[in-house]
């Protein structure tokens, strides 16, 4: 306190010397740092010094008055404010005794501001004289100090090797020791230098060079400042080899500097040695500031007043603020003095592991702590900072936290917990704002009266005692219950009376009544006995307690209490009384006697019946032992039964009742609890009367005992909800120990009340009691007015004693002498208040509104009596009530029964009869916004139902019509019709009752397929919604590089990636197809009707040249032909999809050049251009080469000059068909089609070249045909729905499988493999069977026998054999699996299933031929590549006369491998029957492939070493049953189809009359057969001849077609597309044959020969 | 049919894109398209549309306003498939791709009137940091595949998305036979004479 006072005096007359001295508001604020500094100093001098805090402060005050003495002198003299400042600072410095030399400046140079010119360059005069000066004391120090190690701790522990501790070693040893391990850069120390010198100069003024000199030895003491300054950047070490470096540790350092000096410094500064240390500063840094003010003042008179230089601001900071160096801190500073580390864990002991402190951190902390007085208190015996070790353990202890997002720090991650009302939320009264505002509770504490209190005395406890006893005679008296039941016993002896005196005849009734009556009488009795006894006891106690207090009284000689109880004696008639009594006791006897007389009665009856059963046991008894003297036998049954007689004891006769001695027990109880007869009627009053005796006429006990309870006061307080809500004022207690505080609260709450409770503080003295008292809850009827004043009684279990008279409480006490029949008595009382809701001034109560039903009834479940609340809702069962009420007989003219037995009556009548069932979902109707009868009639629903489930009728059916008289019937027709159509089979559509089952089935396995794949139709990912680039790999990075350092080549045409359109935006008319016609080789040519009937052409062989046709005579004529008719063809091409045509000019010749695109509209069905829907378009593209064929029908030769008049027809060449879903899948088709021509055309032949044609070398010559080069594409790119696959077969791994595990996952990781290699190539190992379930591909593939029948066709030639075979497995008819299984993946069958359904893609035809040709014992393997137009494909391979011959199982068509027109464009897989080979070759395509499967460098197999064949048991069955075609019915069939075309075809020609050439008719269909066993081949020569021969008169255009059947839509559509009914010359006829040929099992092979005859002139 | 009992009703739409407010972003304009059920057909108006480019407006609020007009009825034969209207918003980001902003959609409102909208926007987040990085790198920010999958809640559960800000937009009703067809649109606290026509 006194320092700080000090301190403010000093501020203020600082300030004020201050202001006197220099005005401006700067310095003023200087003062006020420095004031800081001083506070701050002041509060540490307290915090040290706290003991010698008197001592000091008169000694501080000397001081000060001291110091502010010298300031004031000081700054009369010099008016730089820094440096008086700075001696503000020091006094207080050393006032603390804290020994800052540093502070103990030397004056410092006056900064100049350097704006003259002059001056500046005086000043670099200088500087350099200086700079002279100084660098020759350098050297010299250099020289001197050379050796001289430099000052420095290095922390102890370091060099405990090096150092021996000896006492003598001083510190500056120590130093040199530590010398080397910390080397510094000399660099630095010379910029140190320069810094150094430069600041110097910087702030001298112009000082000659001997002045600089005198200067540099002088200014050691404000260089320290400036170094430590510095030392946040320079090591203060870092310049052991000068002066400088000294002064700089000094500075820091002062303690080092007290003590530490080297020879060398000594030397240097002469006249520093002589200074006497700290405590002589004073003296010095006068002297120093008087040297200083002398060339101080020089400046003041130049410079301005008011400007502090940067350097001075600087030093001023440097005062205030600290920074702690980061530099070690030597160990000697911060161990005790002569004291050596010590290193514990050296000698053994466990230190432990120090936290992690980075050494610069803990320098500066060692660097701070030490700048406190008592800091070395903080190091231990080793010199380092004492610290536990760490606490951190280094291992988890805690189970890792497993986060279900991996992204979220399992540390802060949050979990979701549900909302929790909190319990309080309850409390408050819902809606209270908005309603009255707030409710309230009126609590009236009216007051205490003690029962007992500890300061009683012993009078009053027995006062207390009456008082209670008085009370509860009252009570009594005032239910006089005695009185009451005496009243009844009257009345119903009255009755009994009356009964029995009345009613002689025993009618039940009566009878039943009486002892009813009886019975009651005796209830009553003892009742009324009972009672008559307390009364009696009660009266009798009182007595004896009053006796006791008068006793008392007279005892002590002093009364303490008012009590007074005077007994009123009633004098009664003694005779009457007496007589009443006798009566009474008689009456009483006589039903004694009567309840006896019963009771003995029904003892004899008893006695009497079992006195008999006894007899007739002991007759039995006596006779059995006759029985047993007389036979021996039966003893041991006898004895059994003797035994059990044994145990029947002779009943007792009842005693009759004495009469005497009845009489005697009641009059005995008489006695006991009544008054005796002629006794006066005691009655008692208490009266508060009696005078209490004054204090002072009281012994001194009493008189204390008094004062004390005038000395104590009470007050109580409310707690509402364990909160203090208000309190009482506080009483004393008075001398009858009744308090009154007549107080009423008015608590407005928000809150539930939960509890009220009030607490009773009673004060006595010093010491303090609590008692608490819990006060119900009012029920919501309890309103302020209408409350009474409840009294609660309450305890306090607090044991006190006194040494007065107060009895104390909880301590034993007695009142008789001997200290006999103590009692302990505790404190207790009643609180007489009451709580009620309070009413507003317009009468409402404010009561919350839910009280009523929550807490009213469960507080009333509490509380209340169970009959009051009986008919509150829910708490009672009316019927059981009701059962209760008959069993108990209530008494129903009860008036306390009275709203139970109305209740009663109430349920029981009118009871309304309860539910006994139970129902779910009764709102189900509700919601039904129609009813189901309406709902199924009405067109409209069942027609968005239809929409709903995606039925193809109406998938995409738009614009529901609202009225369902809009809907017609037509649309369900259909519908129906086809839903008919599943249960019966229409055999007229299909011609062919198996045809028509096959088509049910695989509806069927379609429909199956569809609702397995439904779901995953609708499962989508996220490449599904979202667009997203994906992030580019390493290799693409790589590639997108090395294209940046690619050439450029602006002239070379790079293809565009088109954008993919997603099916769903699309409409009509947005996608079109595009087919490029580029050109054509080897269309046949025209043969002149004239000439020869070209024996030596072979078009027709050119499809199907058999290998055993042999040696045709190459006709000499041929080449000459060539020439003659080179322009005798003039095509083009005709494109038709759906129903429209689209053609490209005519050109000429045999290889004509079109490149003409062709763009044809692609309409969806429906308009859906779902992905599903787009792949399930089943309709192909038809590209027909047509001759463009001009007739001069000029008919006369004399207008020949003048006009011209010719006829164009067209004569169909060949076709090239490409399923629209080929295109869609593959996105483009680009190549060369062979063109499918007719095995004969009338009218064209062939030309070719022909070198060799010998069997297996012919292959390659034998596949030229006529080719068409094409590209098709879909415009824009559609995305084919792969996706979907994908998924599919994502979905179809999680399917059933009867695979291994083992194999399914070494399949898995084997396509994997691949792909990553080659992920253009197909790699199959595992594919769906017709059940969804995966099998794997080698069990498809297993030797079945081709149909006997076929093989004995050729029994000699193997050959024809196998192309028969090829051709069989050809006509099976195809129907691609991305239509029947629209989105959903490959389904392969096995043989049979292939043959029972006749319809399948290529792998089932590859499979079957495969099969057959392993039969015949060929090499053979299934092929899985890719070919043209088909796609991803299967081909079959086989190994023939040392080649290998690749078999096109849908058309029967086989190439050499060298083929340049073979389809198949490359090989990725080989599969037979025990392993898959994947082509691991660098090309793929056939003619470059090994097809050697031996070598794994070319071929990676499946089944390898590693993992062996494991004898997969195939798929197909043993053996393929064959069924014989029924030949009737094919030919059933051929007439009907010649009948539907023939019709067909008028229909095309509805302008025309369509003519029929019977003749023709006939020679064409003589002539099918024979096409059909030679398959299209030779038999087209002799054919066309004979037709010329026999038809000479016609010009004949016309070809047969052949194909397998299927249905007939196929081939009504393939004889449209030919255009023969496009003739329109007039008299035009046509032939028409149809052949079907019948192979076993239901194949078919059609012909359909159509031809236009014109009657040629 | 005209005085019988109609065959379809009509819904009028017009209103406008009012404004957006898209917190660090500048320089958007929105695309606007409807998605409607089968049995739903414009007869007038534009079913979609692309506003001008608006920057953010200078003062506190920074908004973005269009104040794009839309205009179009529809006939329908059922309300199921009740039209929405799908809303993108796109934008240049830093390097001058443009870049969808946010998708939101909302139905138009069922009762006669006026009435105003404000749409949450989000876009689809990039299913990976390395995604999101080189997406923002290239400009190509993951987008739905069609706007219109915002009008629809299958597939939607692979999708994760950002919340971006809101457009909010402006709509009359006019509703024709509707409630002829026994269609009744308007709460019961309206009075039903505003039906229109």
């Amino acid at each position: 306190m006194a320092s700080t006072e000090n301190l403010r005096e000093k501020i203020k007359s600082k300030r004020k010397a201050l202001q006197a001295s220099l005005g401006g508001s700067r310095q003023v604020d200087d003062n006020r740092a420095s004031v800081a500094v001083e506070i701050e100093n002041g509060a540490r001098n307290e915090n040290a010094r706290k003991v010698e805090e008197i001592q000091n402060e008169d000694e501080q005050v000397e001081n000060l008055k001291r110091t502010m003495k010298a300031q004031r002198q000081r700054r009369k003299k010099m008016l730089i404010d820094d440096i008086d400042d700075v001696h503000s600072e020091e006094s207080i410095q050393e006032v603390n005794i804290i020994t800052h030399q540093q502070r103990t400046l030397p004056p410092l140079p006056v900064p100049t501001p350097r704006t003259s010119f002059a001056e500046y360059s005086m000043r670099e005069k200088m500087r350099e004289k200086l700079k002279a000066a100084r660098s020759k004391a350098q050297s010299a120090i250099q020289q001197e100090e050379a050796s001289a190690p430099p000052q420095h701790l290095t922390p102890f522990k370091d060099q405990t090797s090096v150092i021996q501790f000896d006492t003598e070693v001083d510190e500056e040893d120590m130093k040199t020791a530590g010398v080397d391990e910390l080397p510094h850069p000399s660099s630095k120390v010379r910029f140190h230098e320069i810094a150094n010198k430069i600041k110097q100069k910087s702030k001298d003024g112009f000082p000659s060079a001997e002045e600089a000199y005198n200067f540099f030895t002088f200014n050691f003491d404000p260089e320290p400042e400036e170094a430590e300054e510095k030392s946040k950047k320079q090591k203060r070490v870092g310049a052991p080899k000068k002066i400088d470096h000294e002064e700089e540790s000094e500075g820091d350092w002062d303690e080092e500097e007290s003590t530490i000096r080297t020879e060398a410094e000594e030397e240097e500064e002469g006249e520093e040695e002589d200074q006497p240390l700290v405590k002589d500063n004073m003296d010095n840094e006068d002297d120093y500031l008087f040297i200083i003010d002398q060339t101080a003042r020089d400046f003041l008179v130049i410079r301005a007043p008011d400007y502090e230089s940067y350097y001075s601001r600087q030093q001023k900071d440097k005062k205030v603020l600290f920074t702690p160096s980061i530099l070690t801190v030597a160990t000697s500073e911060k161990i005790p003095e002569d004291m050596q580390p010590r290193f514990l864990e050296d000698e053994g002991i466990y230190v432990g592991e120090r936290p992690k402190v980075s050494k610069s951190n803990q320098n500066i902390l060692e660097h701070r702590l030490l700048k406190n007085k008592e800091g070395k208190k903080w190091f231990g015996s080793d010199g380092r900072i004492i610290a536990l070790p760490n606490p951190i353990k280094q291992t988890y202890t805690r189970p890792p936290i497993f986060s279900l997002h991996e992204k979220v720090d399992p540390a802060i991650e949050t979990f979701y917990k549900k909302a929790e009302k909190s319990i309080d939320d309850n409390r408050y009264i819902a809606g209270s704002m908005e309603l009255q505002g707030r409710f309230q509770l009126d609590i009236d504490i009216s007051g205490i009266v003690f029962t007992h209190h500890p300061m009683f005395s012993r009078e009053h406890v027995l006062a207390a005692k009456l008082v209670q006893l008085y009370d509860q005679y009252l009570c009594r008296q005032q239910h006089n219950l005695a009185g009451l039941y005496s009243d009844k016993l009257c009345a119903l002896r009255n009755a009994v009376k009356s009964i029995t005196d009345y009613h002689h005849v025993h009618i039940s009734v009566t009878q039943r009544r009486l002892v009813e009556y009886k019975s009651e009488i005796r209830t009553t009795r003892r009742m009324c006995h009972m009672e008559q006894e307390k009364d009696w006891t009660l009266l009798k106690n009182l007595v004896k307690v009053w006796k006791d207090v008068k006793s008392l009284r007279e005892f002590q000689k002093f009364t303490n209490t008012p009590v007074k109880l005077c007994l009123r004696r009633q004098q009664i008639n003694r005779k009457a009384d007496e007589i009443n009594y006798e009566r009474e006791i008689q009456t009483e006897v006589a039903e004694l006697l009567e309840d006896y007389q019963e009771e003995y009665e029904n003892k004899l009856a008893e006695y009497k019946k079992k006195y008999e059963e006894w007899k007739a046991w002991r007759k039995a008894k006596k006779a059995k032992k006759k029985k047993k003297k007389s036979s021996d036998e039966q003893e041991t049954d006898d004895t059994e039964e003797s035994s059990m007689f044994e145990e029947f004891p002779k009943p007792d006769p009842p005693e009759q009742v004495d009469v005497s001695l009845v009489e005697q027990q009641v009059r005995t109880t008489a006695a006991r609890i009544r008054r005796k007869p002629g006794e006066p009627v005691l009655t008692p009053e208490l009266s508060m009367t009696a005078t209490v005796t004054p204090t002072n006429q009281c012994p001194r006990g009493e008189q204390l005992r008094r004062q004390d309870v005038q000395r104590s006061t009470l007050y109580a307080k409310i707690i509402f909800n364990n909160k203090e809500v208000s309190r009482t004022s506080s009483q004393t207690l008075s001398a009858d120990f009744r308090i009154h505080f007549g107080q009423i609260f008015n608590v407005q709450i928000i809150n539930w009340p939960e509890s009220i409770k009030i607490q009773i503080f009673e004060t006595m003295g010093m010491s303090s009691t609590k008692t608490e008292v819990f006060i119900p809850i009012p029920e919501t009827t309890v309103l302020t007015g209408s409350a009474l004043i409840d009294e609660i009684e309450f305890s306090n279990a607090h044991r006190i004693t006194f040494d007065h008279e107060g009895v104390g409480s909880g301590v034993p006490f007695s009142f008789e002498a001997d200290g006999s029949n103590q009692m302990i008595l505790l404190t207790s009382g009643k609180l007489a208040c009451s709580v009620s809701w309070a009413v507003r001034e317009d009468g409402v109560p404010l009561i919350p509104p839910v009280l009523h039903e929550n807490v009213g009834v469960q507080r009333s479940l509490k509380h209340v009596d169970a009959i009051l609340s009986i008919g509150t809702s829910g708490l009672t069962d009316m019927k059981k009530l009701a059962r209760w009420a008959a069993e108990s007989r209530l008494d129903p003219n009860d008036p306390s029964n009275a709203c139970l037995m109305q209740l009663i009556m109430s349920a029981t009548s009118g009871e309304a009869l309860d539910h006994d069932y139970f129902r779910l979902e009764q709102l189900q109707e509700e919601f039904n916004f129609v009813s189901d009868e309406v709902f199924n009639k009405s067109k409209r629903f069942r027609l968005l139902q239809l929409r709903n489930e995606e039925v193809a009728e109406f998938h995409n059916f738009k614009q529901v019509p609202i009225l369902d008289r809009e809907i017609s019937e037509k649309i369900f027709q259909e519908y129906e019709k086809k839903c008919h159509e599943k249960d019966t089979v229409d055999i007229t559509s299909h011609l062919d009752p198996h045809r028509a089952l096959v088509a049910r089935f695989l509806q069927k396995v379609r429909d199956s397929v569809k609702n397995r794949f439904l779901l995953a139709k609708h499962h989508y990912i996220l490449s599904d919604m979202v667009v997203e680039e994906a992030v580019p790999s390493i290799s693409m990075l790589g590639i997108s590089l090395f294209k940046l350092a690619e050439p450029r080549r602006p002239l070379r045409p790079r293809r565009k990636e088109r954008k993919k359109v997603t099916a769903q935006n699309l409409s009509d008319g947005d996608i079109k197809l595009l087919v490029n016609i580029i050109r054509a080789y080897d269309v046949p040519i025209r043969k002149s009707i004239g000439g020869k009937p070209a024996l030596t052409s072979r078009s027709a062989r050119s499809i199907n040249e058999t290998f055993s046709t042999s040696q045709i005579p190459q006709s000499p004529t041929q080449s000459h032909e060539w020439f003659t008719n080179q322009t005798s063809v003039r095509p083009f091409v005709e494109v038709s999809f759906q129903r429209t045509v689209r053609q490209t000019s005519t050109a000429e010749g045999q290889n004509p050049n079109w490149n003409e695109e062709l763009e044809i509209p692609f309409r969806a069905p429906n308009g859906d251009y779902s992905t599903a829907s787009l792949q399930s378009v089943s309709d192909d593209v038809f590209i027909n080469v047509f001759d463009e064929v001009v007739y001069d029908v000029l008919e006369d030769d004399r207008e020949r000059g003048s006009d011209v008049h010719t006829r164009v027809e067209r004569h169909w060449l060949g076709a090239v068909q490409v399923p629209f879903s080929t295109i869609y899948s593959q996105s483009r088709i680009d190549g060369t089609f062979r063109i499918n021509t007719p095995p004969v055309l009338l009218g064209y032949s062939k030309e070719r070249n022909l070198s060799s044609e010998r069997g297996w070398e012919a292959v390659r010559s034998l596949s030229e045909g006529s080719y068409l080069s094409l590209f098709i594409t879909v415009e824009p790119h559609l995305v084919p729905g792969e996706a979907v696959n994908e998924k599919m077969i994502e979905m179809l791994r999680k399917l059933e499988t009867q695979e291994d595990e083992k194999l399914l996952q070494k399949a898995e990781k084997f396509q994997k493999e691949v792909k990553q290699k080659f992920p253009n190539r197909r790699c199959v190992t595992l594919v769906t069977d017709l059940t969804g379930k995966l099998v794997f591909i080698t069990r498809f593939i297993k030797a079945l026998s081709p149909p006997q029948e076929l093989l004995d066709a050729f029994p000699q030639d193997y050959e024809a054999t196998t192309e028969l075979v090829a051709r069989y497995v050809s006509l099976m008819p195809f129907l691609p699996d991305s239509i029947s299984f629209a989105g959903i993946c490959d389904l392969w069958c096995t043989s049979d299933q292939f043959l029972n359904l006749l319809a399948g893609d290529e792998e089932e035809h590859a499979v079957l031929l495969c099969n057959y040709f392993l039969a015949m014992g060929k090499k053979a393997w299934l092929v899985i590549g890719t070919a043209i137009p088909e796609g991803p494909t299967a081909y079959v391979l086989t190994y023939e006369q040392n080649q290998y011959v690749i078999w096109n199982s849908t058309t029967g068509q086989y190439y050499g491998q060298f083929d340049a027109f073979c389809p198949l464009q490359s090989v990725s897989c080989l599969v037979s029957a025990d392993n898959v080979w994947f082509n691991v070759q660098k090309y793929e395509t056939v003619m470059r492939v090994h097809f050697d499967t031996s070598k794994p460098n070319l071929w990676k197999p499946f089944f390898s070493r590693n993992f062996p064949f494991p004898g997969l048991s195939s798929v197909q069955p043993e053996e393929l049953v064959y069924r014989r075609t029924d030949k009737a019915a094919a030919v059933e069939l051929q007439d009907k189809i010649e009948k539907i075309l023939k019709e067909k075809i008028m229909e095309w020609r509805p302008r025309h009359p369509t003519r029929w050439n019977r003749y023709c008719t006939a020679t064409l269909r003589q002539f099918l057969p024979k096409l059909e066993f030679s398959r299209g081949g030779e038999v087209g020569d002799d054919h066309s001849a004979e037709l010329q021969n026999q038809l000479g008169d016609y010009r004949i255009s016309g070809f047969p077609i052949n194909m397998s059947f299927s249905e007939l839509s196929p081939i009504i559509e393939a004889v449209h597309s030919t255009g023969v009914h496009n003739t329109m010359i007039p008299q035009v006829e046509f032939a028409l044959a149809v052949y079907v040929h019948p192979y076993p099992n239901n194949v078919l092979s059609v012909w359909i020969y159509v031809a236009s005859l014109v009657r040629s002139r | 049919m005209l005085s019988g009992k109609p065959s379809v009703f009509l819904l009028m739409v017009n209103g406008q894109i009012e404004s957006a407010d898209f917190p660090e972003f500048d320089e958007l304009y929105c695309k606007y398209s409807y998605v409607y059920g089968h049995d739903w057909a414009p007869t007038t108006g534009l079913e979609e549309g692309i506003s001008q480019i608006t920057s953010k407006n200078r003062d506190s609020n920074q908004c973005f306003v269009w104040n794009f007009p839309m205009e179009i009825t529809f006939k329908s034969t059922n309300p199921f498939g009740w039209p929405q209207i799908v809303i993108s918003v796109y934008g240049a980001d830093l390097f001058g791709n443009d870049v969808v902003r946010g998708y939101g959609g909302v139905h138009v409102p069922t009762t006669p009137g006026r009435h105003k909208r404000t749409i949450p926007m989000f876009v689809p987040e990039s299913s990976s940091k390395l995604q999101k990085f080189t997406s923002w790198l290239t400009g190509r920010r993951p987008e739905f595949t069609d706007p219109k999958v915002v009008a629809q809640g299958e597939g939607r559960e692979v999708t994760r998305v950002l919340s971006q800000g809101y457009v909010t937009i402006s709509f009359n009703i006019v509703t024709k036979d509707l409630k002829k067809l026994g269609y009744d649109s308007i709460p019961a606290n309206q009075t039903s004479d505003n039906t229109g026509f």
